[in-house]
Protein backbone atom coordinates (compact mmCIF):
# COMPACT_ATOMS: atom_id res chain seq x y z
CA UNK A 1 0.00 0.00 0.00
CA UNK A 2 2.89 2.46 0.86
CA UNK A 3 4.60 1.38 -2.80
CA UNK A 4 1.35 2.18 -4.45
CA UNK A 5 0.74 5.97 -2.57
CA UNK A 6 4.31 6.87 -3.52
CA UNK A 7 3.58 5.49 -7.18
CA UNK A 8 0.61 7.43 -7.51
CA UNK A 9 2.23 10.83 -6.08
CA UNK A 10 5.11 10.53 -8.13
CA UNK A 11 3.12 10.59 -11.23
CA UNK A 12 1.19 13.12 -10.01
CA UNK A 13 4.58 15.18 -9.43
CA UNK A 14 5.69 14.18 -13.18
CA UNK A 15 1.99 15.37 -14.44
CA UNK A 16 2.46 18.32 -12.79
CA UNK A 17 6.00 18.95 -13.98
CA UNK A 18 4.65 18.61 -17.58
CA UNK A 19 1.75 20.74 -17.39
CA UNK A 20 3.91 23.46 -15.49
CA UNK A 21 6.51 23.47 -18.22
CA UNK A 22 4.87 23.75 -21.15
CA UNK A 23 1.93 26.38 -19.46
CA UNK A 24 4.38 28.72 -18.03
CA UNK A 25 6.18 28.80 -21.42
CA UNK A 26 2.88 29.82 -23.30
CA UNK A 27 0.94 31.66 -20.65
CA UNK A 28 2.95 34.46 -18.84
CA UNK A 29 1.75 35.37 -15.12
CA UNK A 30 -0.46 38.80 -14.95
CA UNK A 31 1.64 40.13 -12.59
CA UNK A 32 4.06 40.65 -15.51
CA UNK A 33 1.62 41.29 -18.25
CA UNK A 34 0.48 44.21 -15.76
CA UNK A 35 3.84 45.44 -15.22
CA UNK A 36 4.54 45.37 -18.84
CA UNK A 37 1.20 47.25 -19.60
CA UNK A 38 2.96 49.91 -17.00
CA UNK A 39 5.86 50.22 -18.92
CA UNK A 40 4.38 50.42 -22.46
CA UNK A 41 2.55 53.73 -20.75
CA UNK A 42 5.70 55.05 -19.53
CA UNK A 43 8.39 55.03 -22.27
CA UNK A 44 8.59 57.76 -24.21
CA UNK A 45 11.58 56.82 -26.91
CA UNK A 46 10.52 55.61 -30.50
CA UNK A 47 12.51 52.70 -30.81
CA UNK A 48 11.77 51.86 -26.87
CA UNK A 49 7.83 51.76 -27.30
CA UNK A 50 7.91 50.07 -30.50
CA UNK A 51 9.84 47.22 -29.09
CA UNK A 52 7.30 47.14 -25.90
CA UNK A 53 4.05 47.54 -28.37
CA UNK A 54 5.89 44.60 -30.13
CA UNK A 55 5.77 42.63 -26.83
CA UNK A 56 2.49 43.72 -26.16
CA UNK A 57 1.47 41.97 -29.46
CA UNK A 58 3.33 39.24 -28.87
CA UNK A 59 1.95 38.27 -25.99
CA UNK A 60 -1.80 38.28 -26.94
CA UNK A 61 -0.77 36.20 -30.85
CA UNK A 62 1.17 33.29 -27.89
CA UNK A 63 -2.48 33.32 -26.44
CA UNK A 64 -4.75 33.30 -29.32
CA UNK A 65 -2.32 30.82 -31.26
CA UNK A 66 -1.61 28.79 -28.18
CA UNK A 67 1.90 29.32 -29.04
CA UNK A 68 5.19 29.55 -26.88
CA UNK A 69 6.09 33.46 -26.26
CA UNK A 70 9.76 32.76 -26.58
CA UNK A 71 11.72 30.09 -28.73
CA UNK A 72 14.18 29.73 -25.84
CA UNK A 73 12.29 26.77 -23.86
CA UNK A 74 15.18 27.70 -21.51
CA UNK A 75 16.80 25.55 -18.65
CA UNK A 76 14.01 24.09 -16.70
CA UNK A 77 14.71 25.17 -12.89
CA UNK A 78 11.86 24.34 -10.33
CA UNK A 79 11.65 25.74 -6.85
CA UNK A 80 9.65 23.61 -4.45
CA UNK A 81 8.78 23.92 -0.97
CA UNK A 82 8.13 20.18 0.50
CA UNK A 83 6.03 20.24 3.68
CA UNK A 84 7.58 17.37 6.55
CA UNK A 85 4.78 15.59 6.62
CA UNK A 86 3.88 15.25 2.99
CA UNK A 87 4.13 11.41 2.07
CA UNK A 88 6.80 11.44 -0.66
CA UNK A 89 10.76 11.62 -0.63
CA UNK A 90 12.59 14.23 -2.29
CA UNK A 91 14.77 11.68 -4.08
CA UNK A 92 11.24 10.72 -5.49
CA UNK A 93 10.11 14.41 -5.99
CA UNK A 94 13.04 15.10 -8.02
CA UNK A 95 12.61 12.06 -10.16
CA UNK A 96 9.28 13.06 -10.92
CA UNK A 97 10.05 16.76 -11.84
CA UNK A 98 12.91 15.18 -14.32
CA UNK A 99 10.39 12.56 -15.87
CA UNK A 100 7.98 15.21 -16.32
CA UNK A 101 10.30 17.52 -17.96
CA UNK A 102 11.65 15.03 -20.29
CA UNK A 103 7.99 14.07 -21.36
CA UNK A 104 6.48 17.83 -21.92
CA UNK A 105 9.38 18.18 -24.32
CA UNK A 106 9.25 15.13 -26.31
CA UNK A 107 5.04 14.88 -26.02
CA UNK A 108 4.57 18.55 -26.96
CA UNK A 109 7.33 18.62 -28.60
CA UNK A 110 9.84 21.73 -27.39
CA UNK A 111 13.03 22.37 -28.35
CA UNK A 112 15.70 20.45 -26.27
CA UNK A 113 18.19 22.34 -25.54
CA UNK A 114 20.30 20.38 -23.01
CA UNK A 115 23.88 18.98 -23.90
CA UNK A 116 26.93 18.00 -22.01
CA UNK A 117 28.96 21.26 -20.93
CA UNK A 118 32.25 19.65 -22.63
CA UNK A 119 31.32 18.04 -25.54
CA UNK A 120 28.14 19.95 -26.50
CA UNK A 121 26.58 17.08 -27.62
CA UNK A 122 22.26 16.75 -26.37
CA UNK A 123 21.78 15.08 -23.48
CA UNK A 124 18.12 14.26 -23.84
CA UNK A 125 14.62 16.10 -23.77
CA UNK A 126 15.76 18.74 -21.57
CA UNK A 127 17.22 17.09 -19.03
CA UNK A 128 20.70 15.54 -18.51
CA UNK A 129 23.31 15.14 -15.40
CA UNK A 130 22.18 17.67 -12.46
CA UNK A 131 19.38 18.79 -14.75
CA UNK A 132 16.55 19.97 -14.58
CA UNK A 133 17.59 22.02 -11.60
CA UNK A 134 15.65 22.31 -8.15
CA UNK A 135 15.53 24.95 -5.54
CA UNK A 136 14.70 22.66 -1.87
CA UNK A 137 12.84 24.77 0.63
CA UNK A 138 11.44 22.38 3.51
CA UNK A 139 8.15 23.35 5.37
CA UNK A 140 8.01 22.71 9.06
CA UNK A 141 4.46 21.06 10.36
CA UNK A 142 3.12 20.44 7.07
CA UNK A 143 1.91 17.83 4.89
CA UNK A 144 2.06 20.30 1.35
CA UNK A 145 3.95 20.60 -1.68
CA UNK A 146 4.68 23.59 -3.88
CA UNK A 147 6.45 23.46 -7.36
CA UNK A 148 7.29 26.61 -9.49
CA UNK A 149 8.07 26.20 -12.97
CA UNK A 150 10.77 28.71 -14.15
CA UNK A 151 12.18 27.87 -17.48
CA UNK A 152 15.41 30.35 -17.30
CA UNK A 153 16.68 31.52 -20.54
CA UNK A 154 20.21 31.85 -21.66
CA UNK A 155 19.97 35.16 -23.27
CA UNK A 156 19.17 36.24 -19.44
CA UNK A 157 21.48 33.89 -18.23
CA UNK A 158 24.88 34.87 -19.30
CA UNK A 159 23.92 38.27 -18.11
CA UNK A 160 25.21 36.82 -14.63
CA UNK A 161 27.41 38.62 -12.39
CA UNK A 162 29.36 38.07 -9.34
CA UNK A 163 31.94 40.45 -7.44
CA UNK A 164 33.34 39.63 -4.11
CA UNK A 165 33.21 43.11 -2.87
CA UNK A 166 35.09 43.86 0.54
CA UNK A 167 33.28 45.20 3.75
CA UNK A 168 34.93 48.49 3.39
CA UNK A 169 32.89 48.54 0.09
CA UNK A 170 29.76 48.31 1.83
CA UNK A 171 26.15 48.69 0.60
CA UNK A 172 27.75 51.55 -2.07
CA UNK A 173 30.16 49.28 -3.52
CA UNK A 174 26.85 46.68 -3.82
CA UNK A 175 24.65 49.17 -5.56
CA UNK A 176 27.40 50.32 -8.06
CA UNK A 177 28.28 46.76 -9.35
CA UNK A 178 24.51 45.95 -9.77
CA UNK A 179 24.22 49.46 -11.67
CA UNK A 180 27.45 48.75 -13.24
CA UNK A 181 26.31 45.25 -14.97
CA UNK A 182 22.78 46.75 -16.41
CA UNK A 183 24.23 49.01 -18.24
CA UNK A 184 27.33 46.76 -19.09
CA UNK A 185 24.54 44.08 -19.99
CA UNK A 186 22.45 46.62 -22.13
CA UNK A 187 20.29 44.62 -24.73
CA UNK A 188 21.32 41.51 -24.32
CA UNK A 189 19.33 39.84 -21.48
CA UNK A 190 16.01 41.29 -23.30
CA UNK A 191 15.13 44.29 -20.98
CA UNK A 192 12.89 45.11 -19.27
CA UNK A 193 13.22 42.36 -17.35
CA UNK A 194 13.60 41.25 -13.92
CA UNK A 195 17.07 42.26 -11.59
CA UNK A 196 17.66 39.59 -9.10
CA UNK A 197 20.34 40.38 -6.90
CA UNK A 198 21.74 37.93 -4.08
CA UNK A 199 23.69 39.35 -1.18
CA UNK A 200 25.56 38.24 1.68
CA UNK A 201 26.03 34.38 2.31
CA UNK A 202 29.21 33.22 0.28
CA UNK A 203 30.16 33.39 -3.37
CA UNK A 204 28.00 30.24 -4.86
CA UNK A 205 25.23 31.22 -2.20
CA UNK A 206 24.86 34.87 -3.11
CA UNK A 207 24.16 33.94 -6.96
CA UNK A 208 21.78 31.06 -5.55
CA UNK A 209 19.90 33.80 -3.78
CA UNK A 210 20.09 35.88 -6.89
CA UNK A 211 18.37 33.27 -8.54
CA UNK A 212 15.55 32.99 -6.04
CA UNK A 213 14.80 36.46 -6.26
CA UNK A 214 14.46 36.40 -10.23
CA UNK A 215 11.67 33.84 -9.57
CA UNK A 216 9.77 35.92 -7.02
CA UNK A 217 6.34 37.36 -8.24
CA UNK A 218 6.73 41.12 -9.53
CA UNK A 219 5.18 43.11 -6.64
CA UNK A 220 6.76 40.98 -4.05
CA UNK A 221 9.30 42.92 -1.41
CA UNK A 222 11.59 41.64 0.56
CA UNK A 223 10.62 40.85 4.53
CA UNK A 224 13.20 42.77 5.74
CA UNK A 225 12.06 46.16 5.71
CA UNK A 226 16.44 47.16 5.26
CA UNK A 227 16.42 45.02 1.81
CA UNK A 228 13.32 46.39 0.58
CA UNK A 229 14.33 49.66 0.82
CA UNK A 230 17.46 48.46 -1.48
CA UNK A 231 15.06 47.37 -3.68
CA UNK A 232 13.56 50.29 -4.50
CA UNK A 233 16.81 52.38 -4.80
CA UNK A 234 17.90 49.70 -6.77
CA UNK A 235 14.73 50.13 -9.21
CA UNK A 236 15.02 53.81 -9.48
CA UNK A 237 18.62 53.78 -9.95
CA UNK A 238 18.73 51.13 -12.78
CA UNK A 239 15.57 52.97 -14.81
CA UNK A 240 17.96 56.13 -14.77
CA UNK A 241 20.10 54.00 -17.09
CA UNK A 242 18.42 54.87 -20.21
CA UNK A 243 19.14 51.52 -21.49
CA UNK A 244 15.76 51.01 -22.13
CA UNK A 245 13.46 48.48 -24.08
CA UNK A 246 16.24 45.67 -25.51
CA UNK A 247 19.00 48.32 -25.11
CA UNK A 248 17.86 50.54 -27.93
CA UNK A 249 17.85 53.91 -25.19
CA UNK A 250 14.47 54.65 -22.62
CA UNK A 251 12.81 55.07 -20.07
CA UNK A 252 11.79 51.38 -18.92
CA UNK A 253 15.56 49.55 -18.37
CA UNK A 254 13.85 46.95 -15.51
CA UNK A 255 10.62 46.39 -14.38
CA UNK A 256 11.58 44.96 -10.85
CA UNK A 257 14.63 44.65 -8.97
CA UNK A 258 14.39 41.89 -6.24
CA UNK A 259 16.86 41.18 -3.74
CA UNK A 260 17.44 38.41 -1.42
CA UNK A 261 19.72 37.87 1.17
CA UNK A 262 21.56 35.62 3.83
CA UNK A 263 23.86 36.62 6.82
CA UNK A 264 27.74 36.56 5.87
CA UNK A 265 30.97 36.16 7.15
CA UNK A 266 32.50 39.38 8.78
CA UNK A 267 35.20 39.74 6.25
CA UNK A 268 32.56 38.94 2.93
CA UNK A 269 30.63 41.35 1.19
CA UNK A 270 29.50 39.33 -2.04
CA UNK A 271 27.29 40.40 -4.74
CA UNK A 272 25.57 38.24 -7.58
CA UNK A 273 23.05 39.65 -10.24
CA UNK A 274 20.93 37.28 -12.27
CA UNK A 275 19.11 39.03 -15.09
CA UNK A 276 15.36 37.49 -15.96
CA UNK A 277 14.33 38.88 -19.41
CA UNK A 278 10.80 40.41 -20.31
CA UNK A 279 9.48 36.84 -20.72
CA UNK A 280 9.68 35.83 -17.38
CA UNK A 281 7.90 32.63 -17.69
CA UNK A 282 6.67 30.93 -14.32
CA UNK A 283 3.85 28.54 -13.46
CA UNK A 284 2.89 26.90 -10.10
CA UNK A 285 1.05 24.29 -8.34
CA UNK A 286 0.10 23.25 -5.25
CA UNK A 287 -0.32 19.39 -4.57
CA UNK A 288 -1.95 18.16 -1.28
CA UNK A 289 -0.85 14.92 0.46
CA UNK A 290 -3.85 12.86 -1.23
CA UNK A 291 -2.86 13.99 -5.01
CA UNK A 292 -5.02 16.64 -5.79
CA UNK A 293 -3.13 19.29 -8.15
CA UNK A 294 -4.10 23.18 -7.41
CA UNK A 295 -2.72 25.09 -10.73
CA UNK A 296 -4.49 28.40 -9.17
CA UNK A 297 -1.45 28.96 -6.27
CA UNK A 298 1.02 31.07 -6.30
CA UNK A 299 3.49 31.19 -4.07
CA UNK B 1 13.35 58.54 -38.06
CA UNK B 2 11.55 57.06 -41.46
CA UNK B 3 9.45 53.83 -41.99
CA UNK B 4 10.65 51.34 -44.65
CA UNK B 5 9.65 48.42 -46.86
CA UNK B 6 12.89 46.62 -47.85
CA UNK B 7 12.31 42.95 -49.80
CA UNK B 8 15.68 40.62 -49.75
CA UNK B 9 17.98 39.52 -50.70
CA UNK B 10 18.61 43.30 -52.44
CA UNK B 11 20.48 43.78 -55.23
CA UNK B 12 20.68 47.68 -55.37
CA UNK B 13 23.11 48.70 -52.40
CA UNK B 14 20.93 52.06 -52.18
CA UNK B 15 18.18 50.27 -50.63
CA UNK B 16 20.79 49.80 -47.49
CA UNK B 17 22.05 53.11 -47.61
CA UNK B 18 18.61 54.62 -47.13
CA UNK B 19 18.44 53.34 -43.70
CA UNK B 20 19.12 55.27 -40.54
CA UNK B 21 20.13 54.16 -37.71
CA UNK B 22 17.03 54.35 -35.61
CA UNK B 23 14.71 53.66 -38.47
CA UNK B 24 11.86 51.50 -38.64
CA UNK B 25 11.84 48.54 -41.01
CA UNK B 26 9.27 45.82 -42.35
CA UNK B 27 10.82 43.23 -44.62
CA UNK B 28 9.56 41.46 -47.17
CA UNK B 29 10.93 38.28 -49.73
CA UNK B 30 13.22 36.01 -48.09
CA UNK B 31 15.56 35.71 -45.34
CA UNK B 32 18.35 33.24 -44.06
CA UNK B 33 18.47 31.52 -40.64
CA UNK B 34 21.82 31.11 -39.27
CA UNK B 35 23.33 30.73 -36.04
CA UNK B 36 26.91 30.51 -34.00
CA UNK B 37 27.09 26.32 -35.30
CA UNK B 38 26.16 27.52 -38.83
CA UNK B 39 29.40 30.45 -39.09
CA UNK B 40 31.78 27.96 -37.13
CA UNK B 41 31.70 25.58 -39.99
CA UNK B 42 31.94 27.98 -42.90
CA UNK B 43 34.91 30.30 -41.37
CA UNK B 44 36.57 28.01 -39.01
CA UNK B 45 36.30 24.65 -40.89
CA UNK B 46 36.09 26.33 -44.22
CA UNK B 47 33.15 24.78 -45.66
CA UNK B 48 31.28 26.76 -48.62
CA UNK B 49 27.62 27.44 -47.78
CA UNK B 50 25.46 25.33 -49.86
CA UNK B 51 22.92 28.60 -50.56
CA UNK B 52 23.89 32.03 -52.35
CA UNK B 53 24.66 35.02 -49.72
CA UNK B 54 24.23 37.39 -52.38
CA UNK B 55 22.40 40.81 -51.10
CA UNK B 56 20.96 38.74 -48.18
CA UNK B 57 19.37 39.31 -44.84
CA UNK B 58 20.24 36.81 -42.17
CA UNK B 59 18.32 36.12 -39.37
CA UNK B 60 20.39 34.77 -35.90
CA UNK B 61 18.02 31.84 -35.06
CA UNK B 62 17.25 28.47 -33.92
CA UNK B 63 14.06 27.41 -34.68
CA UNK B 64 11.38 24.68 -32.99
CA UNK B 65 10.33 22.70 -35.65
CA UNK B 66 8.51 19.87 -36.58
CA UNK B 67 9.73 17.07 -39.37
CA UNK B 68 6.80 16.25 -42.00
CA UNK B 69 9.11 14.21 -44.88
CA UNK B 70 12.40 14.48 -46.22
CA UNK B 71 14.60 17.60 -45.98
CA UNK B 72 10.87 19.42 -44.97
CA UNK B 73 9.86 21.28 -41.83
CA UNK B 74 7.13 23.00 -40.33
CA UNK B 75 7.49 25.78 -38.51
CA UNK B 76 6.42 25.69 -34.60
CA UNK B 77 8.00 28.15 -32.60
CA UNK B 78 10.73 30.43 -34.65
CA UNK B 79 12.37 33.08 -32.33
CA UNK B 80 15.94 35.22 -32.13
CA UNK B 81 18.94 34.52 -30.46
CA UNK B 82 21.59 36.89 -29.22
CA UNK B 83 24.11 38.92 -31.65
CA UNK B 84 26.67 39.76 -29.71
CA UNK B 85 28.46 36.43 -29.69
CA UNK B 86 28.60 36.31 -33.54
CA UNK B 87 30.29 39.75 -34.02
CA UNK B 88 33.27 38.37 -35.32
CA UNK B 89 31.81 36.52 -38.87
CA UNK B 90 30.69 40.37 -39.67
CA UNK B 91 33.62 41.02 -42.05
CA UNK B 92 34.11 37.91 -43.60
CA UNK B 93 30.02 37.56 -44.11
CA UNK B 94 29.79 40.70 -46.12
CA UNK B 95 32.97 40.57 -47.70
CA UNK B 96 33.35 36.84 -49.45
CA UNK B 97 29.59 36.45 -49.24
CA UNK B 98 27.95 39.50 -50.15
CA UNK B 99 25.50 39.54 -46.91
CA UNK B 100 24.15 43.15 -46.73
CA UNK B 101 21.80 42.80 -43.61
CA UNK B 102 22.50 40.72 -40.39
CA UNK B 103 19.32 40.25 -38.06
CA UNK B 104 19.30 39.60 -34.04
CA UNK B 105 18.69 40.97 -30.64
CA UNK B 106 20.93 42.50 -28.17
CA UNK B 107 22.83 44.40 -30.87
CA UNK B 108 26.61 44.37 -32.01
CA UNK B 109 29.47 45.46 -29.75
CA UNK B 110 31.54 48.71 -31.61
CA UNK B 111 33.79 45.94 -33.63
CA UNK B 112 31.04 45.50 -36.24
CA UNK B 113 30.40 49.41 -37.18
CA UNK B 114 33.28 50.07 -39.63
CA UNK B 115 32.83 46.51 -41.48
CA UNK B 116 28.97 47.54 -42.22
CA UNK B 117 30.34 51.28 -43.04
CA UNK B 118 33.15 49.69 -44.96
CA UNK B 119 31.11 47.11 -46.92
CA UNK B 120 27.28 48.68 -46.94
CA UNK B 121 25.88 46.54 -44.35
CA UNK B 122 22.88 46.88 -41.87
CA UNK B 123 22.10 45.21 -38.11
CA UNK B 124 18.45 45.27 -37.65
CA UNK B 125 17.03 44.78 -33.81
CA UNK B 126 14.59 42.78 -33.47
CA UNK B 127 12.15 42.16 -30.14
CA UNK B 128 14.17 39.15 -28.45
CA UNK B 129 11.77 36.79 -26.58
CA UNK B 130 8.65 38.27 -29.49
CA UNK B 131 8.93 34.82 -31.24
CA UNK B 132 5.01 33.58 -31.17
CA UNK B 133 4.86 37.14 -33.38
CA UNK B 134 7.97 36.40 -34.92
CA UNK B 135 6.65 33.10 -36.12
CA UNK B 136 3.04 34.32 -37.90
CA UNK B 137 5.41 36.58 -40.27
CA UNK B 138 7.28 33.46 -41.59
CA UNK B 139 4.79 31.74 -44.27
CA UNK B 140 7.31 28.89 -45.12
CA UNK B 141 10.63 27.00 -44.59
CA UNK B 142 11.63 26.67 -48.38
CA UNK B 143 14.68 25.10 -47.81
CA UNK B 144 17.32 23.67 -45.02
CA UNK B 145 20.98 22.52 -45.72
CA UNK B 146 23.36 20.97 -42.93
CA UNK B 147 20.68 19.33 -40.94
CA UNK B 148 22.99 17.06 -38.98
CA UNK B 149 23.35 20.82 -37.21
CA UNK B 150 19.75 20.28 -36.05
CA UNK B 151 18.67 23.18 -34.95
CA UNK B 152 21.62 25.36 -35.77
CA UNK B 153 21.01 24.63 -39.56
CA UNK B 154 21.17 27.64 -42.61
CA UNK B 155 17.41 27.96 -43.16
CA UNK B 156 15.76 29.75 -45.78
CA UNK B 157 12.64 31.42 -44.74
CA UNK B 158 9.71 33.00 -47.02
CA UNK B 159 8.55 35.92 -44.95
CA UNK B 160 5.81 38.20 -45.17
CA UNK B 161 5.44 41.70 -42.95
CA UNK B 162 8.70 40.27 -40.96
CA UNK B 163 9.02 43.45 -38.42
CA UNK B 164 9.00 46.13 -37.12
CA UNK B 165 12.33 46.22 -37.22
CA UNK B 166 14.81 49.06 -35.80
CA UNK B 167 17.72 50.38 -37.63
CA UNK B 168 20.43 49.62 -34.71
CA UNK B 169 23.60 50.05 -36.81
CA UNK B 170 23.52 51.65 -39.90
CA UNK B 171 25.86 51.31 -42.97
CA UNK B 172 27.12 55.62 -42.60
CA UNK B 173 29.02 54.39 -39.59
CA UNK B 174 25.90 54.99 -36.35
CA UNK B 175 24.61 52.77 -33.37
CA UNK B 176 22.06 53.26 -31.90
CA UNK B 177 24.07 51.12 -28.99
CA UNK B 178 26.89 53.10 -28.74
CA UNK B 179 25.10 56.05 -28.34
CA UNK B 180 22.89 54.44 -25.38
CA UNK B 181 25.92 52.89 -23.79
CA UNK B 182 27.94 56.32 -24.07
CA UNK B 183 25.29 58.10 -22.74
CA UNK B 184 24.59 55.42 -20.23
CA UNK B 185 28.41 55.71 -18.74
CA UNK B 186 28.22 59.39 -18.65
CA UNK B 187 24.53 58.85 -16.19
CA UNK B 188 26.77 56.09 -14.23
CA UNK B 189 29.50 58.70 -12.91
CA UNK B 190 26.55 60.62 -12.09
CA UNK B 191 24.16 58.05 -10.16
CA UNK B 192 27.65 57.06 -8.29
CA UNK B 193 28.43 60.36 -7.22
CA UNK B 194 24.75 60.53 -5.66
CA UNK B 195 25.39 57.34 -4.03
Amino acid sequence: MAIDTTTDLQHTVEDAAAHLYVWSLKDIPQDLRDALSAAREKETSVPGKRVLETIHKNINIADSEKNLVCQDTGIAVYHVRVGEHFPLHPARIYEGLRDGTARATVEHPLRSNAVHTITRENTGPNIGHRLPIVHWEFIDDWDGLDVKCVPKGSGSENMSFLKMCVPADGVKGIKQFVLESIVGAGGKPCPPGIVGVGIGGSADYAMYLAKEAIMRPIGTRNADPIVAQLEDELFGLLNETGIGPMGLGGDVTVLQCHIEHADTHMTLNPVAVNYQCWAARRASAHISATGDIDYDREF
Amino acid sequence: MANHEVTFPITDPQEILKLRAGDEVTVQGHIIGIRDRTQIRIFDQGVEPPMDLKGAFLLHTAPNVRKIAEGKYEKICIGTTTSARMVRFTEPLGRQYGVRAICGKGGFPDEAIEPMHELGMVYFAIVGGAAALETTQIEEIEEVAWEELMPECLWKFRVKDFGPLTVGIDAHGNSLYRDVQTRAKAKLEELFARL
